[in-house]
């Protein structure tokens, strides 16, 4: 079986001071176009490394990232990234922000149709009426939003998210999610997403990919999600599945957590 | 936005930010806190102040020099006073010397003479000086800036041309003007040989070493700037694979300018410094040669008119770094642009 997105034997290796560390080692995850999948794990156990490694932007130690069937050499728009941070340049308006990367991907297009395709995403993230507003006049939600409107509009074949929502407030953390609930039922983009939190994994994801605590980090578990789609919140809150779903997590993060309790006691 | 918050805003980026406690008493904000903020922000500088020309006409009336006492602010004030009537005395002299040509000149016609137009010779005045002292310290500054400001940016892009040219900015940087002064006048005599020069060779000469000494701290700064730019916005720039090009004036510069900004008023600061010590040496008319000449001539009122000539100098330091302030300000993309 072969994926959309695909990593085989993925590894990171650090050169240390004594002795190379190895974050991340045969990591293999495969997802079908279309498919949400989000990574969660202990802090520090590697999942940004795996995300940037699957960005470019990050060298690959061993293995590879496959991308509809192509070997992926360093970034490229062809794969969306969200940081945690929206990290939008300052001195460019919302607008100019997502235009930078529109004019890269759509170099022939006419200057109205880059225009259009950015205003279109700008208001898909609900910021049609603050297209001139420079990230400084805009709330933390809000650049999240640039953020992932700058991601969308590069029609990327893959969508990364690391941590998008970290920052922000609990309540705005929950809009977002409706938000990229509904734009991934509308534009059934292939996505993976860095998450620590197990309710916003179950939330959005089709399937929910744990990883082992490091060094040497790997895929511990996979849970499939099987909620239908369109999802709603409220109704996933009162279906038992969904707390049978959410102790499976839980029990492996605190398994891990175990794990790494009694891991310097045996060293 | 109201008009108050702008006018606080405008007040603040143009470094009076002491007058805002003014503006809120104007308008009536908690009017004890106002006063409060007055007595600190305009009361102790004042009291300052009043101290310093205390002590000064003070110690001046003890101190006798070869040229008659030291002069205290009142014979200051009034040797300022002086420079002012100078200048003025010597404005209308030479309205009267074109008021004479003029008849001349149609005399002339009358007679069908040839006439020769004659131009108006006198001396300087202490504000003809000024104004040459400012055209002087802005042309070095441009010059430091046209070569400080590329430079700096191919430092900041490159650690291995930052590397090569490291050791020469680390040599030439604490170099003083009076050392640099002597080579660059030699080499502007030899190399400036226009039959017919634009410009005066001590104005050359006092511009050049003003660019030689200021031109580091806007190098440094400006490497320093494009060297930190945010690496979460070279990541954007990797994922949208923009061009070394875009990359440059996209994101680099952008985030650069605050520090650049930084590195001009610096330079501007020491630019001033230095034009000083450059026109002495030099003689180029300006206020540097304004202290020398008042220093050879020796008369009793010399004390006082090179303080005056401290003051000037200071006050228009001061303005200038106010000015490059509020620039700077205008740069800085942390505060949210005020609109209109
Ligand atoms: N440049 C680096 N050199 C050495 N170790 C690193 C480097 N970058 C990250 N690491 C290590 O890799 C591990 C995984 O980091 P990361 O992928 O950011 O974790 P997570 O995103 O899961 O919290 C951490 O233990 C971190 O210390
Ligand atoms: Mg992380």
């Amino acid at each position: 079986m072969t994926g959309y997105l695909e990593m085989y034997n993925l590894g990171k290796t650090y050169p240390g001071a004594d002795g190379p560390a190895v974050i991340v080692e045969g990591f293999d995850l495969s997802l079908q176009q279309g498919e949400f999948v989000s990574l969660i794990g202990h802090s520090g156990c590697g999942k940004s490394t795996v995300l940037s490694m699957v960005a470019g932007l990050n060298s690959i130690s061993d293995g590879g990232v496959v991308v509809d069937g192509r070997e992926i050499d360093g970034p490229g728009p062809d794969r969306g990234v969200v940081f945690q941070a929206p990290s939008l340049l300052p001195w460019f308006t919302a607008f100019d922000n997502v235009m930078l990367g529109v004019n890269k991907v759509f170099a022939h297009a006419t200057p109205a149709e880059r225009s259009d395709i950015v205003e279109h995403y700008l208001t898909v993230v609900g910021l049609g009426d603050a297209l001139e507003k420079r990230p400084a006049e805009l709330s933390g939600g809000m650049r999240q939003r640039v953020g992932i409107a700058r991601a969308l509009a590069l029609a990327p074949k893959v969508l990364l998210l690391d941590e998008p929502f970290g920052m922000l407030d609990s309540l705005t953390r929950l809009e977002l999610q409706d938000l990229l609930l509904q734009v991934r039922d509308r534009e059934k983009i292939t996505t993976l997403m860095v998450t620590h939190d197990v309710d916003e994994a179950i939330f959005l994801s089709d399937r929910v990919t744990m990883m082992t605590n490091g060094p040497a980090a790997r895929v511990g578990d996979i849970l499939p999600i099987p909620f239908e789609r369109p999802r709603e919140r409220t109704a996933l809150l009162e279906s038992d599945e969904y707390y049978r779903l959410r102790e499976h997590l839980l029990a492996f993060l605190e398994g891990q957590e175990l794990k790494r309790g009694i891991a310097p006691a045996a060293a | 936005m109201s008009n108050k918050v702008r006018v606080i805003r405008g007040l603040d980026m143009v470094g009076l930010g002491l007058l805002v406690p003014f503006v809120k008493l104007a308008t009536g904000e908690a009017p004890r806190t106002q006063a409060r903020e007055i007595l600190q922000s305009v009361g102790l500088p004042v009291l300052a102040i009043g101290a310093f020309l205390l002590a000064w006409s003070l110690l001046a009336s003890s101190v006798e020099t070869s040229i008659g006492s030291v002069p205290g602010p009142i014979a200051v004030a009034t040797e300022a006073g002086n420079l002012v009537a100078d200048h003025r005395a010597e404005r209308a002299k030479e309205a009267a010397f074109y008021e004479r040509m003029e008849t001349l000149k149609l005399k002339y016609a009358e007679e069908g003479k040839p006439w020769k137009d004659r131009r108006y010779s006198g001396k300087p005045t202490y504000f003809d000086q000024i104004l040459t002292s400012l055209k002087t310290v802005f042309a070095g500054f441009v010059l430091a800036s046209l070569i400080a400001v590329p430079l700096g940016i191919l430092c900041g892009l490159s650690d291995r041309f930052y590397a090569a040219l490291n050791p020469l900015i680390q040599v030439f940087k604490p170099v003083s003007p009076l050392a640099w002064l002597p080579i660059v006048m030699i080499l502007v005599s030899a190399l400036y040989t226009s039959a017919d020069p634009m410009f005066e060779k001590s104005f050359i000469s006092s511009a050049v070493t003003v660019a030689l000494c200021s031109l580091w701290p806007t190098l440094v700064n400006t490497a320093l700037g494009v060297a930190s730019v945010d690496p979460d916005h070279m990541n954007v720039a990797r994922v949208l694979k923009l061009s070394q090009m875009e990359r440059v004036f996209k994101i680099v510069l952008p985030s650069a300018l605050p520090l650049i900004f930084t590195g001009l008023r610096l330079s501007l600061g020491v630019g001033w410094m230095v034009l000083i010590a450059a026109e002495m040496l030099a003689q180029n008319p300006g206020l540097g040669k304004f202290v020398w000449d008042m220093f050879q001539n020796g008369s009793s009122q010399t004390l006082a008119q090179i303080m005056v000539a401290v003051f000037t100098i200071g006050l228009i330091g001061f303005a200038l770094d106010r000015m490059m302030s509020f620039v700077q300000s205008l740069v800085s993309f942390d505060v949210a642009p005020a609109k209109a």
